[in-house]
């Protein structure tokens, strides 16, 4: 059969390519712009070359910042995938209890974000909040705001409390994708509980465990609005992470050209450590599609 | 090696089955000798698989008992029952090599490292898998990991029997065949019991000895492929066995004679105390012939299928759809007749096949 072509047909992903330029491209080339310049008031704007980028990267602001931020999702990364996918083995298979266990799992996603804030602020106050009223009761000396381990601890807690029901919640897909007969199978080999884990549901769970792993850690590395709710990035700046000091640059201290060279590194360090994440994890895939042939 | 009883057995899902329609599976009886190759056939949702399970002790029977050699299996767990399983889909598993998966079971149940080793190839040998064991499972092609589900049963020595649970259904058409020849092969040479569920006749004459048909949760007929075939003991085997299947016509009977609507051919038996019920005469569409005269039924043909090796007319007469098969090179004559051959002419009450008076009338 002859495959009809045409090249008009380029005209329906036109709207596509448009519609990619104008929210992404476009605003992306203005912040490359600002990058490479000084900029003061009047518009007035003077060439600066990679003056910002080499201002940047010998920062030692940027640098804490950037320690922070790569601690804080490497923390996060490695409670909540052990946790999500542990989880998702205990969730129930059928029957009644799997819709509401759903729906209570979904719960925490459905929040926003601001208002996750909001609650464990009030909720680890000592005054009023029942955790940090608790926790003061029964002799800890908890406060988040003076105390920087109390600080991290907080929006860690918060941040495995708000998200590891969305690793959960694809592990548990994967899980539900593994046909019976495996189940059977691995009975009759007369496989042990942890080998039925190790050869059968994690091997099967892969594609979704590395799409949530992915998901979180590009999340975790932008977080923003909770820690800004709940600590501002104090005490001191023990919680300024990556994005709470590009804003404080951008819009606290009105440095448009430092801020906009540091939001192109944010934004390649991200790039750069996905792409890490994703070859490593799928390396054993591309080896074996790679003997095949 | 073990010869597999079934004691009353029955299985229901509900909690309380009272109706015989609540039975996933009916009240049966069955032994299976030890060494056989049987088939279950019957079409989906006949209880096969459930059977299946209940010999792998994967589902637990609500009544009756399961025994391997006089021992009786009912309540035990699978992993203690010594049987292999190949499911519909291959199960294999794919971080490992072919040489690993087929050593897993034993490794599981402790064995040495020297014996895993000559147990792994002699069974690679066997299934012609030898080249590809120290390649990834995951890698290979679906016949070749249906081979290795098949070879984590043979490995153990002491496997009691092996069911396989319609294995060829991912299988391309062309490999069903050689897979299919290789494992009436391997059956002859590891003798183990063999149990083969499956839906198609083709594939459960060709590997089993007896096959047993199932319907509607129930038996119907066990027995060897030709007497299915020749003497379907009840109607569905007759429908379900055979291309086209079994003509179904209902009937009163009359000494040796049986009348349908206003015409009536003849039997080759009497029938003097027949079951009360609905009676019908079942005949083969190989064992009819289109003559012309006054014998047999009048019949009109709608359709002659030419399949190749036979043509088949569809003919009608009255009410009732007829199918017979033409041998090669007959001409169709005009005013056709459908003639039964009498003693391949059988007869049914409520779908169950009577027997004929003991006298047996043949000259």
């Amino acid at each position: 059969m002859n495959k009809p072509f045409d090249n008009r047909a380029w005209f329906l992903v036109l709207p596509v390519f448009l519609l990619v330029a104008f929210s992404a491209i476009l605003p992306l080339m203005t912040v490359v712009n600002y990058s490479v310049q000084d900029t003061f008031g009047n518009n007035q704007f003077f060439w600066a070359g990679t003056d910002w980028y080499v201002q940047l990267l010998a920062s030692e602001r940027f640098h804490q910042a950037l320690g922070r931020q790569l601690l804080f999702s490497a923390i996060i990364l490695l409670i909540q995938i052990p946790l999500g996918v542990l989880i998702a083995l205990c969730m129930p298979r059928k029957g009644w209890t799997v819709s509401l266990t759903l729906v209570l799992m979904a719960l925490p996603l459905l929040i926003p974000w601001n208002v996750v804030g909001t609650i464990w602020q009030v909720f680890g106050r000592g005054d009023i909040g029942l955790l940090g009223y608790t926790l003061n009761r029964i002799g800890l000396d908890y406060n988040y705001v003076n105390n920087i381990g109390d600080a991290w601890v907080t929006i860690v807690v918060m941040d495995v409390w708000h998200w590891t029901s969305l690793v959960a919640l694809l592990a548990y897909a994967g899980l539900r994708s593994i046909p019976d007969a495996y189940y059977q199978a691995a009975k009759i080999d007369g496989a042990s509980r942890w080998s039925i884990f190790r050869l059968i549901q994690l091997p099967k769970m892969k594609h979704v465990l590395i799409i949530a792993v992915l998901l979180r850690f590009m999340d975790s590395f932008m977080i923003y609005t909770e820690p800004f709710v709940l600590t501002g990035g104090g005490p001191g700046n023990s919680t300024t992470f990556l994005s709470i000091d590009l804003v404080k640059l951008a819009l606290g201290q009105f440095d448009l050209g430092p801020a906009a060279a540091m939001s192109i590194v944010y934004f390649l360090v991200i790039l750069l450590l996905s792409w890490v994440f994703y070859t490593v994890m799928t390396r054993d895939e591309n080896e074996r599609q790679g003997g095949a042939s | 090696m073990a010869a597999i009883t079934l004691d009353r057995l029955a299985h229901s899902y509900l909690p309380h089955p009272s109706a015989p329609s609540d039975y996933a599976l009916k009240p049966l009886d069955i032994t299976w000798r030890d060494g056989g190759a049987y088939a279950l056939l019957g079409p989906s949702g006949c209880g096969k698989t459930t059977l299946l399970n209940i010999i792998s002790g994967l589902v637990a029977p609500s009544e009756g008992r399961v025994l391997f050699d006089g021992t009786d299996v009912t309540r035990m767990p699978t992993e203690h029952r010594n049987i292999a399983q190949v499911f519909q889909f291959p199960v294999i598993y794919d971080t490992m090599t072919v040489a690993e998966n087929l050593a897993f079971p034993l490794k599981n149940r402790g064995l040495a490292k020297a014996e895993i080793n000559a147990r792994v190839h002699e069974i690679a040998e066997m299934l012609d898998l030898r080249g590809d064991l120290n390649r990834r499972a995951a890698r290979l092609t679906a016949d070749a990991k249906q081979k290795i589900s098949l070879g984590r049963g043979l490995v153990r020595s002491d496997t009691a029997a092996i069911l396989f649970d319609e294995p060829l259904t991912v299988i391309d058409p062309q490999l069903k065949w050689e897979l299919r020849a290789q494992l009436k092969q391997l059956h002859q040479k590891v003798g183990r019991t063999m149990i083969y569920v499956t839906h198609d006749q083709t594939e459960a004459m060709t590997f089993a000895d007896t096959v047993v048909v199932m319907y509607d949760g129930g038996v119907v007929q066990i027995g060897k492929p030709v007497d299915l075939f020749q003497r379907p003991a009840h109607t569905f085997v007759g429908y379900f066995i055979g291309s086209p299947g079994m003509n179904v016509l209902p009937a009163t009977i009359e000494g040796r004679v049986a009348h349908i609507g206003s015409s009536s051919v003849f039997l080759a038996d009497d029938y003097p105390t027949l079951p009360a019920g609905k009676i019908e005469i079942g005949v083969r569409p190989e064992n009819i012939a289109l003559k012309t005269g006054a014998e047999g039924l009048p019949v009109r043909i709608t359709r002659v299928d030419d399949i190749g090796r036979i043509r088949i007319a569809r003919t009608v007469f009255e009410d009732h759809e007829i199918n017979v098969v033409l041998p090669e090179d007959t001409p169709i004559p005009t005013d056709p007749r459908a003639v039964p051959i009498a003693d391949r002419v059988h007869v049914y009450a409520d779908g169950h096949i009577v027997d004929a008076s003991p006298v047996r009338g043949h000259a």
